[in-house]
């Protein structure tokens, strides 16, 4: 039930605005606290591509680690945003409004950093584009289509594409009020980018098919993009990643932590860009009762994973399972990674007490962030621990100092890109508020006066 | 005789409304009136003309041109340098439907998105009559009517309880 508070225009504008027209101190700070870290992990970056990948804990066998446990991470977040947004605009959910465009927004920028860190990852980044793309014509060398390495670029620039689009269609309106509301350069670049809207029925009619029509054509991508990432490895043979329920388990795994950083940014929001008459505690609450279906969800995928394992009874798969329950480091991580992701968020979100407190959301948020970071690393590593034909070294896999810096680096980035669009453009939509607040109106039932809502099919 | 516009501005959008019936029941044809808002109001709030459509084709198109240019990708490439490998066919059809498929959704989106901007007719490069107050919660009434009939319709916008009416060049 949603008693949403009653606004006008014009004080949407100015408090959804705010951080456009002016400058808070906070937000240099941070603005330049990210900024700095981006520039370590840039200048860890340049030191790796001058000494190679030797100054990374990467050796054989075990030559995936953090960059690309990094990688599916952030494939991982960039899933709720779009998945919030379209479903909630599919299903013409009333409480979607303040989180659709910040959700997308992170999509885009996760993305952005999701696909930097097979860059990073190939030691020399400018090479990958002869894998990737079918640009070498003058040798006629192709990429070759049957890898799943060249699939997972071509999706993951599908949805980034998408995403853009998606984003910057909804942000039209929003642009022309910017434009209304500014002088000189400003003007001229605010109008250039909302390409001379002037909000007649036509355009809103439009608008509002684009809402729907662009949501039903990215919900198949966004599941078809963590499929593919799943079958980076489940197509290859390595004991423990070659197995059939990947697919489901990453794309739900993916919305578990997605939707959980979606938690964390509008709180984050709703602090920093004061928010309070937009972000309320019954936005938090329908997004934690959707995690505890998603947690749960994802908790039976990752047992059906353990399940296949221990029924197929085939030697490097058990030992693979031996590695991440009871040898250490490995079984201290599995720890975590479960009690983080599940056992102690979940428990405590059946408390509407708890799903209503945003620094009890916020906290636990954070938790789940922490322990699908884990879930990825422990996927990915311990399958590679094995004996093989060239294999020297036995040992297991320390993550170095360069490798530290730019996971940092990465989440350091992806803050700071979300200031930056904050500073440029309103992190709620403007005519998605103003429009909610038409289709409000207060009814009376018996002795009650009750929220109703009209809504157009 | 050339048309003239003008713009009607009305803080309540029931106003707009009345504006709208009036001028029709004035003789101006539904086609020649337009609404402009901040927001969007459910369809047929203003009773204004509404041009139907055709934007159900884009994404159709965008996906058939998607599609091909996947097979043309996929097979072309693999075609041309026939490389038989671990002794499979040369054309591999199930990885090549994936990246078909990626191709035929990012075509769809991308013509949805052109079919949005085309059927929106944007871009604009001249916003023409407009006014800044239409995005603080105003309305606008857009009247595009021969030279001679640009004081009855001021007058219908006014006497309907437009604060201010604007006149194309002026």
């Amino acid at each position: 039930m949603y008693y949403r508070r009653t606004l006008t225009d014009a004080q949407i504008n100015r408090e959804l605005l705010d951080v456009v027209f002016r400058t808070p101190l906070w937000w240099i700070a941070l603005v330049s606290i990210t900024g700095l870290l981006v520039a370590i992990a840039a200048g860890a970056f340049g030191f790796m591509m001058n000494r190679g990948l030797g100054v990374t804990g990467l050796q054989q066998p075990i030559f995936w680690g953090f960059f690309i446990t990094n990688f599916v991470f952030w494939v991982g977040i960039s899933h709720a945003g779009v998945m919030i947004s379209a479903i909630l605009r599919l299903s013409q959910a009333e409480w979607r409004r303040p989180m659709v465009r910040a959700a997308e927004t992170m999509t885009v920028f996760a993305l952005m950093t999701s696909l930097l860190q097979p860059l990073i990852h190939a030691g020399r980044p400018w090479r990958i584009f002869y894998w990737v793309l079918p640009y070498d014509w003058a040798r006629g060398i192709w990429p070759d289509v049957r890898s799943p390495l060249v699939w997972d670029p071509i999706a993951i620039s599908t949805y980034l594409t998408s995403s853009i689009l998606f984003v910057y269609t909804a942000l039209i309106p929003d642009l022309a009020v910017i434009r209304d509301r500014s002088t000189g350069w400003r003007r001229t670049v605010y109008g250039i980018l909302c390409l001379g809207w002037h909000g007649n029925p036509r355009q809103w009619k439009l608008q509002g098919i684009a809402g729907i029509l662009l949501s039903a054509l990215i919900l198949p991508v966004f599941v078809s993009v963590h499929s593919i990432v799943s079958w980076d490895f489940g197509i290859s043979l390595v004991p423990s990643w070659h197995v059939t329920v990947f697919a489901p388990y990453f794309v739900i795994g993916a919305v578990h932590s997605g939707v959980s950083a979606v938690v964390t940014l509008m709180i984050i929001m709703r602090k920093l860009y004061k928010l309070e008459n937009y972000i309320w505690e019954e936005h938090i609450d329908a997004l934690a009762r959707l995690l505890i279906v998603v947690a749960t969800g994802w908790l039976f995928f990752f047992w059906l994973d353990f399940v296949f394992a221990l029924w197929l009874r085939e030697e490097q798969e058990l030992t693979v399972w031996q590695l991440r329950l009871f040898e250490p480091p490995w079984s201290w991580l599995f720890l975590l990674f479960i009690t983080t992701s599940y056992v102690i968020p979940v428990p405590l979100w059946l408390f509407r007490k708890v799903r209503r407190s945003f620094t009890w959301m916020f906290w636990t948020s954070i938790l789940v962030n922490i322990g699908m970071f884990t879930e990825r690393l422990i996927i990915i590593v311990p399958g590679l621990m094995r004996k093989g034909p060239w294999s020297f070294t036995y040992e297991t896999y320390r993550p170095s100092a360069v490798e530290l810096t730019l996971v940092v680096g990465s989440v350091a980035l992806v803050a700071f890109l979300l200031l930056m669009f904050s500073k440029f453009f309103p992190l709620i939509p403007l005519w998605e508020e103003k429009e909610g607040q038409k289709l409000i109106d207060e009814i009376q039932v018996g002795d009650r006066t009750m929220p109703a809502l009209v809504k157009e099919h | 005789m050339p048309n003239k516009k003008l713009l009607g501005l009305f803080p309540e959008p029931e106003q707009a409304a009345g504006a709208m019936n009036q001028l029709k029941e004035g003789g101006f044809p539904a086609e020649d009136l337009d609404v402009y808002s901040g927001s969007p109001f459910p369809e047929g709030s203003f009773g204004e003309h509404e041009p139907e459509t055709r934007l159900y084709m884009f994404p159709l198109v965008g996906a058939f041109v998607g599609f091909a240019l996947g097979l043309l990708w996929t097979a072309g490439t693999q075609i041309s340098y026939p490389l038989i490998t671990g002794g499979k066919p040369i054309l591999s059809i199930p990885p090549m439907t994936i990246i078909m498929y990626e191709n035929t959704m990012l075509g769809a989106i991308i013509f949805t998105v052109l079919g949005v901007l085309f059927e929106s007719r944007l871009p604009r490069r001249d916003l023409g009559l407009y006014d800044a107050r239409i995005t603080e919660g105003y309305v606008g009434v857009i009247v595009d009517c021969p030279e001679e009939q640009a004081d009855k319709a001021e007058s219908l916008l006014v006497s309907a309880g437009a604060e201010e009416v604007k006149k194309e060049g002026e």
